[in-house]
């Protein structure tokens, strides 16, 4: 009686759950799209060439952003300086040189863990190797390189799985012909997968260039009247501007805050669509 | 020209075996460095007052039980919202939704996670705390429920593409062997699908339950950052602080080797054995389904 009752309503049952989960998926996209509309409506009035061009003044209550834009921009270059060879030649490592053993599981929970470890413990670490023990100060160094050591395990993983989609095939031919392995790797294999490694790098930037906590106590000014001039100085930086004028500034006008939340926006999302449209290009054009 | 030519290839081996081991260097150093600046903590403040439950630096007072609760809950309150929408989201992504929709709704979910929490803390200032204090009727907006809010839409994408991931790996064969037998969808993906690619969404849960508790720039600037003990569930509706946001609000201030100095890197050890074990425990899970999936298929 109760399987018949439960047979026959099964696919009023299903109608009913299928509706329930797709609201839940619109619930959960809905708002990721009405942020960035939101902010692109607040906060466009606010663009404007002096904006993005000038130094703040009068407190940060006028005037633009444009050393915090460079600072961001310095502090993504030199994050890539340090996790992009770094990250590559890992995913190298893991993907053509492991064998699978201990040791090299050992290594992925090492990277499963550097993904996980909190951004503001990064930051403490930072403070206490990079600034504190090498004596570099609050700088741009020490900055980008604790977001290096954050950025690495996206760079590694993402590259790694590239390198595995390209074909063991291309690797036999490769050596059969008389190449080293190194020759295979630099002159095929890297080639082959440059697209996926390319979306990974741009995707760990882009978490690089957003992030607060790990700068704030290794390489973030509150306010400076001039542009950084060397990886020892500290420097402005979007994120934590956006954080200092949104918190710590009273009476700050509204217009400034959206226009800096959307020119940050616009950095990262830009970094986003590039990524994104790479690897679907690279999809499409795949032969193998 | 040929031993030049190997011992190249020997030297550039080595440099990327050296790099392949960093990520477990640097694990090593992290802890080493937290060791070092916050174990000297215990020394400098007695255990009982450690673990007391005030939290009041200037008079040295540093309980930090109060910032321990708060963090607890408000990530109690993010997975409860987190992890059902997260796995529904990932259920329709994989199971439900066209091709079409699946190409537009991935990145989206990306997109999400990448969006700064920076931002997220200013609109959650600007735009949901006015309406949370409206609505709730509460003295101010700024409270843990609306940290719970923010940071359940920070663990989503987490949540949603590693279970998505999960859900994707299960075989087809499973599916239209449940079809075959008369199941609808909706049965195969309750009682075929999900069960099959439990462990994958388990693992999805843990880390998106991670990245919760690890969240700064959001929970500092949306919470109220008062550290009250919360002792009932109605904290929840109250300011609260947490532990990464007192790191991160104090840690510009103190002087370098004080006894406050040290139990801020004290907290922040705390958090990085957390997540530690968050993340063994999460890929131990893996670990185990891939052995026993590799064992049905052998």
């Amino acid at each position: 009686m109760m399987t018949k009752f439960l047979s026959r309503n099964r696919h009023a049952v299903q109608r009913l759950g299928f509706v329930a989960i797709t609201l839940m998926a619109i619930v959960t996209v809905l708002p990721i799209v009405g942020t960035i509309l939101f902010i692109i409506y607040k906060g466009g009035s606010a663009i404007s060439w002096e904006f993005l061009s000038g130094f703040p003044h009068d407190g940060m209550r006028a005037g633009g952003i444009f050393p915090a834009i460079v600072g961001t921009l310095y502090l993504t270059l030199g994050t890539a300086v340090f996790s992009v060879p770094l990250g590559i030649a890992a995913a190298i490592y893991l993907a053509e040189y492991a064998k699978d053993n201990q040791w090299t599981r050992l290594i992925r929970l090492a990277i499963i863990n550097l993904a996980g470890i909190p951004s503001v413990v990064y930051g403490l670490f930072g403070l206490g190797l990079f600034v504190l023990f090498l004596k570099f100060g609050t700088s741009i160094l020490a900055a980008s390189l604790t977001l290096s050591i954050m950025t690495l395990p996206v760079i590694i993983s993402a590259s790694e799985e590239a390198l595995r989609t390209v074909p063991q095939a291309f690797r036999t031919v490769s050596i059969s012909l008389g190449a080293t392995r190194w020759q295979t790797i630099r002159k095929i294999i890297l080639k082959e997968a440059l697209p996926g490694i390319l979306t990974g790098v741009i995707l760990g930037l882009e978490r690089a260039a957003g992030e607060t906590a790990p700068i704030l106590f290794t390489g973030a000014a509150f306010f400076l009247p001039r542009l950084p001039n060397s990886p020892f100085d500290a420097t402005m930086a979007l994120p934590y501007h956006l954080f200092v004028i949104s918190t710590q500034v009273p009476e700050m006008p509204i217009q400034i805050q959206y226009g800096t939340a959307l020119v940050l926006l616009a950095f990262v999302l830009t970094m986003n669509v590039i990524a994104t449209v790479i690897r679907s290009r690279a999809r499409a054009r795949r032969q193998w | 020209m040929e031993k030049s030519l190997s011992w190249r290839e020997f030297i550039i081996t080595r440099l990327i075996q050296g790099a392949g081991y960093s990520a477990i260097v640097f694990v090593g150093l992290i802890f080493f460095f937290l060791l070092r600046e916050g174990l000297p903590a215990l020394g400098d403040v007695d255990i009982t007052s450690l673990l007391s439950v005030r939290w009041y630096p200037i008079e040295d007072y540093f309980g930090i039980l109060p910032l321990i609760t708060g963090s607890l809950i408000i990530t109690l309150g993010a997975a409860l919202i987190a992890v059902p929408f997260g796995i529904g989201a990932a259920v329709y992504i994989s199971e439900i939704a066209p091709r079409w929709m699946r190409e537009i709704l991935k990145p989206l979910v990306e997109l999400l996670g990448g969006l700064p929490s920076v931002v997220l803390g200013f609109l959650g200032i600007l735009v949901l705390s006015p309406y949370i204090r409206v609505f709730l009727n509460l003295p101010t907006g700024l409270t843990a429920f609306t940290g719970s809010l923010l940071l359940g839409g920070i663990a989503v994408p987490t949540i949603v593409s590693v279970a998505e991931d999960a859900l994707d790996s299960v075989p087809r064969a499973y599916r239209e062997g449940a079809w075959a037998l008369g199941a609808t969808k909706w049965q195969t993906i309750w009682r075929v699908t999900l069960p099959a690619a439990k462990s994958g969404v388990l693992t999805a849960v843990m880390l998106g339950i991670g990245r919760a508790i690890g969240e700064t720039m959001t929970v500092m600037m949306v919470t109220g950052n008062a550290p009250v003990l919360a002792t009932k569930l109605g904290s929840i509706f109250s300011p609260v602080r947490t532990m990464t946001a007192t790191i991160a609000a104090e840690m510009g201030e103190v002087a370098n080797g004080s006894a406050h100095y040290h139990v801020l890197f004290f907290i922040g050890m705390m958090l990085f054995l957390i997540s530690l074990a968050v993340n063994i425990i999460a890929s131990s899970v893996v670990f185990r389904a891939k052995k026993r999936a590799e064992r049905i298929l052998s």
